[in-house]
């Protein structure tokens, strides 16, 4: 499952970063990385952008950049 | 602070000097705790070789001359935006005693991770827990005494807002300075723990020669520091050490299940920082029921899927309301008070030459860059209430949909509306946009959207063509297909010059604050100042630039015959219809008139007559021009504007229709001003730029014509 597919105030755990060395940097620094919690907080319309939560920040990114991060349930 | 005799003006000749370098993640308050600390001498300027503002405070505190550096915040050393790689460049590189990491009190466990990359810096560091108000206020108890002790650098609780605990941060940074740096305590998991202590021994056995300790060395080759490895590269023990390093990486990789060194740091990090916060921060009752917090309920409002948009656009209204309205009543005053400057000095000087230099050259050319700042410093403030708010991000969120689809940014949307009143605010607010890319092309398509300047010009052809009932329309036309053109534009160098991989998307939307007016009043000043400073000079320089094409060469002959002309005219009528031909006469022969008759062929196929062109090419400088100059070579006299009657039939009378629509055509598209080019230049970082924007709009703004021009005449002939 991605980020992208995960509904609304469900919360969820990176289990891989499928990203470019780049995008994954980007990710790292705003604390996306393994075992890292992540709770889906909103969408932007037709839902391009999604709104999540890490630890107590709040984070946008878009639908491709949702799509490369790969979560389980918990 | 206050109480204490921090005085400015006199730094004793004994007192040592400290310099400071302010680092920290975006929004944690460095730039309000450079602000706290009172009677401090603020310097404005620029990181070199790069657009980014760089604020220093100067200050004398105790028996110590203080420089503190507001470095721009950065997540991580990334070099992702600009100002990450002016702060990462800044700290490898420049010469600083000490570092102050400010970090949020209310969010530790994020700031640690950019305190951890600090730590391995080898510098003497000071951990300023700032916003300890608020923390508190939310409940979150941090033991300082026990991270300092757990992290081995001092930390000390203040908050830029109350001005708490400022002086004893200062005190701190004395005393850090005066001791021997301390090795901080960076704990890592065991299997790097095992590198490092390999790597340590075999380092030890060869008694390898090194500034910082063995430990900060190994951490640094292992983290793949390109410093340290440059360093150890030429050492001879190189060929036995690489292989080692090579096998400590696979190790610690194949431990972290990536094959990314720095995401397995990463993880090491996240994992100490998460220790040291459950180790340090407690928790009253109340903050971990996790109630709504304020920033939950203003964001079910404000990012509404549904009404998230419209109340955005009504903010933006508002701001462009307030820009263009309020901001044009103070630059009446400023217009007139140069024109009495002017005329005042006017008499003063004997010299026609230097008189007109003076009055026309220069008070007309600082005139006009004295003119925008109202505009500015109003749009500036605008800025920095969405920013300082935390607005701004949300408004990133909710329009990225639709502008990513053009290739641009959702707060492209910022600059681009702004460009509808003036380029150089608009140009100017490019700036939130982190990322180069996203900016350059933004700004490349800022002029699109058609200034207000535009206006007058567009009114006249309006009024000469059509009827007052369709004026409105057509001007709706224009503005509208200026816009789609340019996000037409955008998409196009997207897919050719800005080609590439899309950057990537991922922001911070940092909670609700109310503004600070400290705040905005420096952050404000700061631009404005920079302003002026920067662009200022370069408009003025341009301003005289085109006031001298188009003054000389000067036909004293003219002069000479037309003054016994107007001399004798028998009516005022006929006396103003000679002094107009002068000027035309005048106008014709200068460089500017030169110009506009050699480059006749060039313009031919558009359909303009070498008039027209006269009138494009003075455009250049500024769009205001554009109608005065019409205005004197259709003879009117100099002083004609967009609702001049005669001026309008007259216009109908000499240029066919056609010609008028690729005339259009060219002002919609090609370049704003000599003033927004320069500011344009400034901000995109190089005059390359404006180059290539010169050459690019021009040739637009040619090929559109040529077909507007071409396919007008076939359906209305003419
Ligand atoms: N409550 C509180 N707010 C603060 C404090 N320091 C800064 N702020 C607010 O935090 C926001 C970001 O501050 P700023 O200085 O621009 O952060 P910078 O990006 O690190 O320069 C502003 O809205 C400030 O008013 C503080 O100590 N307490
Ligand atoms: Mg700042």
């Amino acid at each position: 499952m991605t980020l992208y597919e995960v509904e609304k105030s469900k919360k969820v755990k990176v289990i891989k970063l499928n990203a470019s060395y780049e995008l994954k940097q980007r990710l790292i620094s705003f604390g996306i990385m393994k075992d890292a919690v992540i709770e889906v907080l909103e969408h932007a319309p037709r839902k391009k952008t999604i709104e999540v939560r890490v630890g107590k920040m709040r984070l946008a990114l878009r639908a491709e950049e949702a799509q490369q991060i790969e979560v389980e349930e918990i | 602070m206050k109480q204490q005799n921090i005085n400015p003006e006199a730094c004793p000749v004994t007192a040592k000097h400290i310099k400071v370098a302010l680092v920290g993640q975006p929004n944690v308050g460095k730039s309000m705790l450079i602000n706290s600390i009172s009677n401090a001498h603020l310097h404005v300027g620029n990181f070199s070789g790069v657009t980014v503002d760089k604020t220093e405070v100067l200050f004398d505190y105790k028996d110590y001359h203080f420089t503190v550096v507001d470095l721009p915040g950065t997540y991580a050393f990334t070099d992702y935006t600009i100002e990450e790689r002016v702060t990462h460049e800044y700290l490898c590189a420049e010469d600083y005693d000490i570092i102050i990491n400010v970090v949020d009190s209310t969010n530790i466990e994020k700031n640690l991770q950019l305190t951890s990359e600090l730590l391995t810096m080898s510098k003497k560091i000071v951990i300023a827990l700032n916003m300890s108000d608020e923390a508190e206020k939310e409940g979150i108890l941090i033991d300082e005494k026990y991270m300092s002790e757990l992290l081995g650098v001092s930390c000390v609780k203040v908050s830029a807002a109350t001005k708490m605990g400022i002086e004893e941060l200062i005190d701190t940074v004395i005393e850090v300075y005066e001791k021997p740096k301390q090795e901080p305590k960076l704990v890592f998991s065991e299997a790097v723990e095992e590198e490092i202590e390999k790597i340590v021994s075999y380092l030890k056995k060869h008694k390898y020669k090194a500034v910082n300790s063995y430990r900060n060395v190994a951490i640094n080759l292992l983290k793949n520091n390109k410093k340290t490895y440059e360093k150890l590269h030429d050492d001879p023990i190189w060929t036995e050490l690489q292989p080692i390093l090579i096998e400590a990486s696979r190790h610690i990789e194949l431990h972290h299940d990536t094959d990314d060194i720095k995401e397995a740091f990463a993880e090491e990090y996240a994992s100490f920082n998460r220790g040291i916060v459950a180790e340090v921060v407690k928790y009253t009752a109340d903050e971990r029921r996790e109630k709504k917090s304020l920033t939950e309920k203003i964001d079910a409002i404000l990012i509404h899927p549904v009404f998230g948009i419209p109340i955005f656009l009504f903010f933006m209204w508002g701001l462009f309301q307030l820009t263009f309205t309020l901001g044009n009543i103070p630059m009446e005053w400023i217009d007139g008070f140069f024109g009495w400057l002017g005329e005042t000095i006017a008499p003063t000087i004997s010299n026609d030459d230097i008189r007109s230099l003076v009055v026309d050259g220069i008070i007309g050319g600082v005139g006009a860059v004295v003119l925008f700042t109202p505009n500015i410093i109003i749009l500036f403030i605008g800025i920095a209430l969405l920013e300082t708010t935390g607005y701004m991000s949300r408004v990133a969120f909710l329009l990225d949909g639709f502008f990513h689809k053009f290739g641009l940014h959702g707060q492209s949307f910022i600059p681009l509306v702004t460009g509808f009143g003036c380029s150089i605010p608009a140009y100017m607010s490019a700036r939130i946009l982190k990322n180069d890319r996203d900016r350059l092309l933004t700004l490349f398509i800022i002029g699109f959207m058609s200034c207000g300047a535009r206006l007058p010009v567009y009114v006249l052809f309006a009024g000469a063509f059509f009827g007052q009932d369709m004026a409105g329309t057509v001007l709706f036309i224009i503005y509208v297909s200026g816009a789609i053109l340019g996000l037409i534009a955008a998409k196009v160098l997207k897919m050719t010059a800005f080609k590439g991989v899309d950057e990537p998307f991922v922001m911070e939307m940092p909670k609700y604050r109310l503004p600070s007016f400290k705040l905005i009043w420096h952050t404000v000043l700061t631009q404005t100042i920079m302003y002026l400073k920067k662009a200022g000079t370069f408009i003025a320089g341009a301003a005289m630039l085109i006031w001298f094409l188009s003054n000389y060469p000067h036909n004293e002959l003219l002069d000479q015959e037309y003054s016994v002309k107007i001399e004798q005219a028998a009516t005022s009528e006929q006396k103003r219809e000679y002094e107009n031909k002068l000027a035309e006469m005048q106008l014709e022969q200068s460089y500017l008139g030169r110009i506009g008759k050699l480059t006749e062929p060039l313009f031919e196929p558009l359909g303009f007559d070498w008039k027209m062109n006269v009138a494009l090419q003075a455009g250049l400088a500024a769009k205001e021009v554009v109608v005065s100059t019409l205005g004197v070579l259709y003879s009117m006299g100099g002083d004609v504007d967009e609702t001049s009657h005669s001026l309008a039939e007259n216009i109908r009378k000499h240029i066919p229709f056609a010609s008028a629509v690729s005339f259009i055509v060219v002002v919609m598209v090609y370049l704003p001003c000599l003033a927004a080019t320069t500011v344009f230049a400034k901000e995109a970082g190089s005059w390359k730029y404006a180059f290539y924007l010169f050459i690019f709009t021009s040739v637009v703004a040619y090929v559109l014509a040529f077909i507007a021009y071409n396919v007008t005449r076939v359906l209305v002939g003419g």
